[in-house]
This record gives C-alpha cells, sequence and structure tokens, in this order.
C-alpha cells in the first residue's frame, strides 16, 4: 500500500471520530467518583461525629490535601492525555500539594508537644488507612486508565501515575470523612504512603497498557 | 508568515474534518505527508537507519493522526500536535531498529522547508501489513486504499449496509496501527 492509499483510506473513514479526549476524561472520572462515593455510602459512611469535626482545623486541612491533589492530578493527566510535552505548570501545582502538607507538620509540631508526635502519627487505624484508600480508589483509578487508553500520552508511564493520584484524590477525600486521625502528622505518613502506592500501579500499568 | 499561514490552514482542515469532511481532510493528511516524509528521513538520517523504512514511519505515524485526532484540542495550532505524535512515532521506530537515542530528537523534526521526496520503497512491507488483516477487514481496507473504490460500491459489491463497511474500515485500521506496533516488541 502506498502512502496516498492509506490517505485514501484515512479520509474515508473521515466520520469516525471519538469524543474529544477532555470530556471522555472528566466523564471517566466524574463516574468513578460517583461510583467509589456509592462504594463508600454502602461499606463505611462518614464518621458520627463528622457535623462537629468539620469545624476543626485538622479535619478540614485534609481536604484542603485531599482535593488539591484531585485538582492538580487532573489537570495534569488532562494534559498528559494529548501528546505533547510535560506541561510544567500544572507538575508544580501537584509538587505543591506535598509542599502544603510539609507546612501544615510543622505547624502541628509547634502546636502540639513532642511527647504526643508518636500517639498523633500512628492515629487509631493506620493500617486500615493504607487498605482502604486504595480500595475506594480503584473504581475511579480503572475509569480513568481506560479514559487515558483513548488518548495518546507522550509519556504512558507518568501517565498513569498521575491517574492514580487523581484517584487517590478521591479515595482519600471519601476516606477522610470516615478516618478518625486528623493530624497532619498521620495524612503526611499513612495517606502519602497510600497515594504513593497507586501512583506507582499506575506507572507499572501505564507503561504498558497505555503505549499507542 | 508562511509558517502562521500553514498553521491557519492546517487548523481549518482539521477542524473540517472532525466535522466529516473527506476532501478537507485528505488534503490535510497530503500536505502533512509531505512534512512527515523530511522530518522521518531526517530523523533517520541523523541515527544512521536504513532509509528503505522511512514510509513505513511515514503510514504509521499518519495512521496515529486518524486514530487520535480526538486529543487534538481545536482551539490549539496544529503543528505541535502533529510533531508530538512525529516525534513519538519516530522514536518507537528507531528503538524497533535498536537505536540509542542520546542526541536531543527536537532538533530533526524542526518541520521547517519540507521538501518533496517520494519513496517507492513502501510498497513491500506495507503489502505484507494488510495481510495481517482478517479476511473481511483485509478486504475493505484493500478496496478503498489500493483499488481506491468508495464505501458505496464496496457495499454494494459486498452485499453489506454502508454502515457496516464504515465499522469495519475503521476496525481494519485501528487493527492496522496495532500491527505496526507489535513490531516495536519484536
Amino acid at each position: 500500500m502506498k502512502t496516498d492509499e492509506l490517505i485514501a483510506a484515512l479520509a474515508a473513514d473521515a466520520q469516525s471520530v471519538e469524543r474529544p479526549i477532555g470530556r471522555t476524561l472528566v466523564l471517566a472520572v466524574v463516574g468513578g467518583a460517583v461510583g467509589a462515593a456509592i462504594l463508600f455510602a454502602l461499606v463505611l459512611g462518614m464518621r458520627p461525629d463528622v457535623a462537629t469535626a468539620v469545624t476543626t482545623l485538622r479535619f478540614d486541612f485534609k481536604f484542603v490535601i485531599t482535593l488539591s491533589l484531585l485538582a492538580s492530578a487532573f489537570g495534569l493527566v488532562w494534559n498528559l492525555a494529548r501528546p505533547g510535552a510535560i506541561p510544567v505548570g500544572w507538575l508544580l501545582a501537584l509538587a505543591a500539594v506535598p509542599v502544603l502538607l510539609a507546612i501544615g507538620s510543622v505547624a502541628e509540631m509547634l502546636a502540639v508537644s513532642p511527647a504526643d508526635w508518636g500517639q498523633r502519627l500512628a492515629g487509631h487505624n493506620a493500617f486500615m488507612c493504607m487498605i482502604l484508600i486504595p480500595m475506594l480508589s480503584a473504581i475511579p483509578f480503572a475509569a480513568a486508565l481506560l479514559a487515558l487508553r483513548q488518548g495518546a500520552p507522550s509519556h504512558p508511564m507518568l501517565a498513569g501515575a498521575v491517574a492514580g493520584l487523581v484517584a487517590a484524590g478521591i479515595g482519600a477525600t471519601l476516606y477522610g470523612t470516615h478516618c478518625p486521625d486528623d493530624s497532619p502528622f498521620f495524612v503526611a505518613t499513612w495517606y502519602v504512603i497510600a497515594a504513593g502506592f497507586m501512583a506507582m500501579l499506575g506507572a507499572a500499568i501505564g507503561e504498558r497498557f497505555l503505549r499507542w | 508568515m508562511a509558517q502562521l499561514n500553514r498553521e491557519e490552514e492546517w487548523a481549518a482542515l482539521m477542524r473540517a474534518a472532525i466535522g466529516g469532511d473527506a476532501a478537507a481532510y485528505r488534503g490535510l493528511l497530503e500536505s502533512l505527508t509531505h512534512s512527515l516524509r523530511a522530518a522521518t528521513r531526517r530523523g533517520f538520517a541523523q541515527f544512521g537507519a536504513a532509509m528503505n523504512d522511512v514510509e513505513d514511519v511515514v503510514q504509521e505515524t499518519l495512521l496515529a493522526i486518524h486514530l487520535k485526532r480526538h486529543t487534538w484540542d481545536p482551539s490549539q495550532p496544529l503543528g505541535p500536535w502533529v510533531r508530538a505524535i512525529a516525534r513519538h512515532k519516530l522514536i518507537d521506530a528507531l528503538r524497533r531498529r535498536g537505536r540509542r537515542l542520546e542526541v536531543p530528537i527536537e532538533t530533526v523534526l524542526d518541520f521547517l522547508p519540507a521538501e518533496e521526496q517520494r519513496s517507492d520503497l513502501d510498497r513491500q512491507d506495507a503489502q505484507r501489513l494488510i495481510k495481517e488483516l482478517n479476511g473481511r477487514q483485509q478486504t475493505i481496507v484493500r478496496s478503498i486504499s489500493i483499488e481506491g473504490k468508495s464505501i458505496r460500491d464496496v457495499a454494494e459489491n459486498l452485499g453489506m449496509n454502508e454502515g457496516a463497511v464504515r465499522v469495519a474500515l475503521h476496525r481494519g485500521l485501528k487493527a492496522l496501527a496495532a500491527i505496526h506496533r507489535r513490531g516495536d516488541e519484536k
């Protein structure tokens, strides 16, 4: 087949254009989040004292972290789904999340006596946190990877990792309303391990599954 | 200035193509092919790869442009998007041929004055690729590309409706892209 002949076939297939990739990603992430929220409502549910918890700074700070992770990771993956350079602005926005968490941890160090640091870090159910965040992330994770497969990422491994972080942002936001531990120490350790796990899983899957 | 006009023309053609205008699409792909061929040749030359596979990479890039055109943002110029796809496919192709990529490849893909260089070494390889398609897809892709038939003619010849031919053509092109890609893993 000569190239001109291939072009004839491509032109004949002009009407086959798929949904714009940005819309596909939004649908996948919103749909995945709804699925995760239903799973959360069925299996876990919010903690009983949530009405008073929302008035505390530490509780609210958890969601500053998880929602800024979700927003920056989504902005990044929205760009990574298309061929081209890595968008530096979004990468910096994502990098700001751990910085924010470090600032919160320093504030906690100043607010809490060193004798209590260990207990704040260990919390009530660190193990459950590491299990439940990935579990709640599973549906949006699968949805985001399937959507990215429709895309054309120049960096499949990175795109997969960031899809993992989008999912972790959703999972951690939901889990945060259930989890009784609000200290930035706890978040900076166990939430980060859970998100890191999702990112690594996404990188490993993305490297193969997102090639095009 | 010429560069800018060409960008505008390309973007306008692609917008029309995404709207289903086959003639505009054909014109765009022909215009892009000149630039792609020149850029791929430069890439191959820089890394000392044999020139007889250039057309194969051009075709793989055109297929990727086709199957991924929904990843182009119509508010953006088309050139950078095409270059990113071309770069991706060129790197894959060079890796497949065992070239180590230590020189930044951006310098190769600058897309400037695209001298027309035809290559007739393309036929054999692509014939082999088309043969890997399954029966019906192979017949349809072959009729529309090599034999230059219209979808309507093919539908009549095969006793299928046009919609079914369109679906089979699209799947055949996807399969063709996958066959190209499989070469990477060998």
